[in-house]
């Protein structure tokens, strides 16, 4: 099996799961990734401090939508003030795959958009390790 | 079947210069180098290295103002490299300026030329197929100045229409024409000679960013017309860190300098300064002695091989390499269908996997290409693509990497089980 191109992760791209519009929703926003003009947005509604549902859209490659489409199963449900806290380790480690320094920002798309959602904050996220 | 493809094969002229360039000896996790990316950069022969290893380990000085051996030296190789540079394309060495790159070059005529020359209620005429460094400059000018900035339309064979530029230019407010000689996504070869000639019957201004055809093709700058003609180093075998700027001689001596300082001054008192004569007056601080050295060795090896081979070498392999593509199922190339009217490289996209991943997966097959926008998102727009992955040729490849690649790709296909 390729190392990179794992089942799971080539599932999660070609049916990305929570990908479409969500209307009403509560917050939003849109990101590019500057070196390949690769755009992904997110649609939230919350709900008691909690994500209670999402939704990305836009276009990217394997490593940007399986990261956006298996963080999106893990965020449903977070309360807001643990959305703020994660970091890159977290979609990393999530995304279960050795990634390159030069995938890394595809790796880490999926959580820049929902952390400038959620906080306003549209850094790119940072790990700890 | 082994035969179908031999002869195939062989029915592709080759130059046989692998051996010249170091780099192409290397293997990538066993298997041995294919390099593709000559559009964003090329290796460098041996010839290239040794000069400029020659020149740093025997003449080093700083140029133009010493009076011992190795400054007399390192002047004397500095300009030969400049004589020589000129020579190349057709040019006169007063008239062509060093600069560290292609956007360089281009900013120092926004910033030199075009605040002098563009004004508000003029406009600035450039083409949706340029590379960011032939937009933005002129944005940032246009914006500064009050002026417009107007595109050339690309159409669904990668072209551009004359028709549109006559009437551009029939609305008398076109100041600047800027377009590139070849298109670093599409290939297209612009009819650059037909471009320049109504730009200056209407009397405008013509610049032309030459860095994806000097490497490739015979270039005459003098027969092209251009007031402007840019290109870069890197690209054409020499080393990064220098450009090179060709202008006409009247508009030069009437610009004022681009950067200032050191070594273009013609004299300095502490109420201001007069400035040095050409090409110097646009080349402050000291300049990339090295790399014109560099550049010097790598025009002499193409002049060697001559460019007419080159392009006839280039043309066969790009043909290859678009008939070959076919074979890859989903896989389609933007721009000229015909690789008559292409430089050495091709865009492509293929359907159930992203450019990124193309160039992934190509790697696995020790096959570097490019993936992106390609530092036109512009014209990504306009195709309609987010991405696509582009393979671009050089005088050292031959039809084998053609073949490497095909092989990468359709492995890429059954990774992603398509």
């Amino acid at each position: 099996m390729d190392d990179l191109y794992r089942d799971y992760i080539l599932d999660h791209y070609k049916r990305p799961r929570n990908f479409g519009e969500l209307d009403p929703h509560d917050m939003e926003a849109l990101e590019h990734n500057p070196l390949c003009g690769d755009e992904l947005g997110v649609h939230i509604r919350v709900k008691d401090g909690r994500i209670e549902d999402l939704r990305f859209h836009g276009h990217g490659c394997a490593i940007s939508q399986a990261s956006a489409s298996i963080a999106s199963e893990e965020l449903k449900g977070m309360a807001l003030e643990q959305v703020g806290e994660l970091d890159a380790d977290w979609a990393i480690e999530l995304l279960g795959i050795p990634v390159s320094a030069t995938r890394r920002k595809c790796a880490l798309l999926g959580l820049k958009v929902v952390k400038g959602a959620v906080t306003g904050d549209n850094s790119w996220p940072v790990g700890s390790g | 079947m082994k035969t179908a493809e031999s002869e195939r094969t062989t029915a592709v002229s080759t130059l046989d210069v692998r051996d010249d360039f170091p780099i192409l000896s290397r293997h990538i996790d066993g298997r041995p180098l294919v390099y593709l990316d000559s559009g964003a950069t090329s290796q460098k022969p041996a010839a290239v290295i040794d000069a400029i290893s020659d020149y740093l380990s025997e003449h080093n000085a700083n140029v133009h103002r010493g009076v011992y051996a190795l400054a007399q030296e390192s002047d004397a190789a500095y300009e030969s490299a400049r004589e020589r540079i000129a020579a190349f394309v057709g040019w006169e060495p007063r008239t062509t300026i060093f600069t560290k790159n292609v956007t360089e070059a281009i900013n120092l005529v926004a910033y030199a030329w075009g605040r002098t020359n563009v004004g508000p209620g003029d406009a600035v005429l450039t083409t949706q197929m340029e590379h960011h460094a032939n937009i933005v400059p002129w944005q940032v000018l246009c914006r500064e100045r009050g002026a417009e900035l107007r595109y050339l339309e690309v159409d669904e064979r990668g072209e551009l229409s004359l028709d549109q530029l006559d009437r551009e230019l029939a609305r008398g407010d076109v100041k600047l024409v800027t377009f590139t000689h070849v298109s670093n996504v599409l290939g297209t070869i612009l009819p650059v000679a037909e471009m320049t000639a109504r730009v200056r019957a209407a009397g405008a201004t013509s610049l032309v960013d030459g860095a994806q055809a000097v490497p490739h093709m015979p270039v005459n700058t003098a027969a092209l017309g251009a007031d402007f003609y840019a290109w870069t180093g890197h690209k054409a075998l020499g080393p990064t860190g220098i450009g090179v700027l060709h202008g006409r001689t009247e508009i030069l001596e009437q610009m004022e300098p681009f950067l200032t300082g050191g070594d273009m001054i013609a004299s300095v008192d502490f109420d201001g300064a007069t400035w040095n004569e050409l090409p110097f007056k646009f080349e402050a601080g000291t300049p990339p002695i090295a790399e014109a050295v560099g550049l010097g060795a790598a025009v002499d090896y193409l002049s060697a091989l001559g460019m007419e081979r080159v392009r006839a070498h280039e043309r066969k392999l790009t043909g290859y390499l678009l008939d070959r593509l076919r074979e890859v199922p989903g896989l389609r190339v933007v721009g000229p269908p015909e690789a008559e009217n292409r430089g050495g490289l091709a865009s492509f996209t293929i359907e159930g996997m992203h450019a990124h991943d193309i160039a992934e997966l190509a790697n696995r097959g020790g096959v570097c290409i490019r993936a992106g926008h390609h530092c036109a998102q512009p014209l990504m727009r306009r195709l309609g693509v987010a991405a696509t992955a582009r393979a671009s040729v050089g005088v050292y490849n031959e039809p084998v990497d053609v073949d490497a690649l095909i092989d990468a790709l359709l492995a890429g296909r059954r990774v992603f089980e398509l």
